[in-house]
């Protein structure tokens, strides 16, 4: 069954692919400081969220191991992440337009 | 039968196969019968509590001025009796109790998937309990806020908030955990045979519900986090002064809290879609759609919380967003309601205890549903908000629903695991004298928030006295059908006439094992070979 050899598969990852992320992390972290000095406006916390939700991204996948995990736990972080977003775009009918 | 002859145990089952028969054999057990009834004793402990504490606020309101309290203890009094009723009864009420004891033996497993995390909420849900507890008579007092902890007067007043908050937070982690638990068995533990299309509708509502706890309430434990915060350091995330948003509170509040009502209401409706058909000797009209629908309440119910806060100071373009998404959930609701009743249609039916609560859950919910509506519409919702119209409504959905199913699934269900039932006709009676008394209390409570009686007040105008009169005397004769169905219940199950594999005829799996069943459920591996609401030659006795 693919879900049992999911689960049981220890899936170890490269050096280089760790070092790898590691460094795309460092680079995204000076684009979110250089976002904060540049002049924006409006965009300004748009782009700096884009690029954290890459750089959690890159985590959850790669460090969190999600990547290699089986298709139905997947299924379950994206919904939990769907439903935090949804969360939070919804209080913006009140925020935005109070 | 002599008495003392009755007395014998019917079969050990669970309750002594093991050897053990200690405390300890019960508060460290992994097993989820036991754990199912240590969670039952406690949440029919805590709903006992509510009730007193319910009783003396209606005394309190059976005429105006000072009755019984005086304003300041009045406040303490349905602050306490919301709290105890909300966090310690109903939102473990019927997934930890009920769905402990039968859900695995429903989808043919042994035990939940995790049996010692499953011990681990208990204790977390005893301990955020003794916190709470210890919050009513330790520093400044009982806490005066409403069981909704509403900013800035939480972050202001003396009593003893942040304990009681933070002891809300850990019964968070109980639930968050038995969700956990359950949504992993459901999926990973299912017998041979068991597809999610043979799925008993309890199941299925449990696992609705495990997913809005794990997804809905860690807000609420963060946002009890930020009121302590709020109290403790001045953080003032909340304080305009500061450049904090009190409306914000109220957001993060009912992100959990309103899913939360779902977490009330699903496993309720699993119970009625379970004992409808047996008591119809139907199969369930429209499965399929009572499944999904449950799905669907926990999605849409999960984008609602906006209709708490109509007259908070919300933006206009959030209240008609909010308003038309809290007609959608009408829509699911309405589903189970119109399927329950074509399931009746037709039927052979038997109007035994279990099917009497069931029947009166389907109107009383359906009162506080169609009342939930004009609260719905933000017009109406305007002239009722903070009355006692939605006192009753919650009521009607809360104790009429939830609380009706939970006496429901304790006739159904009970005599399985004690081996013993009730008798039959002082359960009745009592039901008769809780469905009387429900009515006359909430509905005139509905009444009189029409005419205009705030809610949370200890004194009204003496145009209202009539009927908060009447609604008092209704509270009386509810509580004398819920002392009468619990002594039969409780005498029942100790010394009752034992009952055989399966008392009703029911098709689920659980009625296919031992009385009471073993500890380790079944005897090999069962193999599930029809529906859930299959009765084909299945037999009643
Ligand atoms: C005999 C049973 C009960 C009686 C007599 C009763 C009575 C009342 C009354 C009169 C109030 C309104 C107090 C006010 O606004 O001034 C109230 C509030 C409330 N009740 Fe009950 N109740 C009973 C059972 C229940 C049950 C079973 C539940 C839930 C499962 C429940 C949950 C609540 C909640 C959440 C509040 C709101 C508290 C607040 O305003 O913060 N009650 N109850």
């Amino acid at each position: 069954m693919s879900q049992e050899s999911a689960e049981h598969a220890e899936h170890i990852v490269s050096y280089k692919t760790l070092v790898g992320v590691w460094v795309a992390l460092l680079v995204l972290t000076v684009i979110t400081v250089a976002i904060t000095r540049a002049e924006l406006g409006a965009l300004k916390v748009w782009s700096a969220l884009a690029v954290a939700s890459v750089k959690s991204a890159l985590v959850i996948a790669v460090f969190m191991h999600m990547k290699y995990e089986a298709r139905l736990f997947r299924i379950i972080l994206l919904v939990a992440l769907v439903t935090l977003a949804t969360f939070i775009g919804f209080t913006f009918f009140d925020v935005l337009y109070r | 039968m002599s008495s003392a002859e009755s007395r014998q145990p019917v079969a050990e089952g669970f309750w002594g196969d093991t050897g053990k028969t200690g405390l300890g054999s019960w508060i460290f057990s992994t097993d989820h019968k036991r754990i199912g009834l240590l969670y039952l004793y406690s949440v029919t402990g805590f709903f006992l509590v509510g009730v007193i504490l319910g009783l003396l606020i209606r005394i309190e309101l059976m005429a105006p001025g000072k009755t019984i309290v005086d304003a300041q203890t009045y406040n303490a009094l349905f602050t306490v009796h919301g709290v105890v009723m909300i966090f310690l009864f109903i939102i473990p009420g019927i997934p930890a109790s009920f769905g402990n004891l039968v859900m695995p033996i429903q989808i043919g497993a042994r035990d939940v998937a995790f049996p010692r995390l499953n011990l681990f909420s208990w204790w977390l849900y005893a301990i955020g309990a003794l916190v709470v507890l210890t919050s009513l008579f330790t520093g400044g007092g009982a806490p005066d806020t409403g069981w909704t902890f509403y900013v800035p007067f939480s972050a202001r007043t003396g009593t003893n908030v942040s304990l009681a908050v933070f002891g809300v937070f850990i019964l968070g982690f109980s639930s968050i955990l038995t969700g956990v638990n359950f949504v992993t068995t459901i999926h990973r533990l299912r017998a041979d045979g068991m597809n999610w299309g043979r799925l008993p509708l309890f199941t299925w509502s449990l696992y609705a519900t495990a997913w809005v706890q794990i997804l809905a309430t860690p807000i609420i434990a963060i946002t009890l986090v930020l009121v302590i915060a709020e109290r403790v350091l001045g953080a003032g995330l909340f304080d305009p002064g500061r450049g904090g948003d009190p409306i914000m509170f109220q957001h993060l509040f009912w992100i959990y809290s309103h899913p939360a009502v779902y977490i009330m209401i699903l496993p309720a409706m699993g119970v009625i879609s379970d004992i409808i058909p047996v008591f119809s000797r139907k199969p369930i009209f429209g499965y399929k759609m009572i499944a999904a629908s449950s799905i669907g309440i926990a999605a849409a119910g999960s984008l609602v919380w906006g209709h708490h806060m109509y007259t908070s100071g919300m933006s206009d373009t959030a209240i008609m967003v909010f308003s038309f998404l809290t007609f959608i959930v009408a829509i699911p609701s309405a589903i189970k309601v119109f399927n329950w009743v074509s399931t009746l249609y037709k039927g052979s039916i038997s109007l035994e205890a279990p099917m009497l609560f069931a029947l009166s859950f389907v109107l009383l919910f359906s009162i506080g549903g169609l009342s939930g509506l004009i609260l719905g519409a933000a017009a109406t919702d305007i002239h009722v908000h903070d009355t006692h119209f939605v006192v009753g409504h919650f009521h009607y959905v809360m104790f009429g629903g939830t609380g009706f199913a939970f006496f429901a699934a304790a006739h159904y269900w009970l005599p399985k695991f004690f081996g013993r039932r009730y008798k039959e006709k002082p359960a009745i009676v009592g039901w008769a004298f809780m469905f009387v008394g429900f009515n006359v209390l909430y509905w005139t409570m509905q009444v009189l928030g029409m005419h205009g009686m705030p809610r949370r007040y200890y004194d009204y105008l003496p145009e209202f006295a009539p009927l908060n009169f009447v609604a008092t005397v209704g509270s009386w004769i509810l509580a004398t059908g819920l002392v009468i169905v619990l002594v039969n219940l409780v005498k029942g199950l100790k010394s009752g006439e034992p009952v055989g594999e399966n008392p009703w005829g029911g098709a689920t799996l659980e009625w296919q094992i031992a009385t009471p069943p073993p500890t380790e459920n079944f005897e090999g591996d069962p193999v599930v070979t029809h529906g859930p609401y299959d009765f084909k030659g299945v037999v009643k006795p």
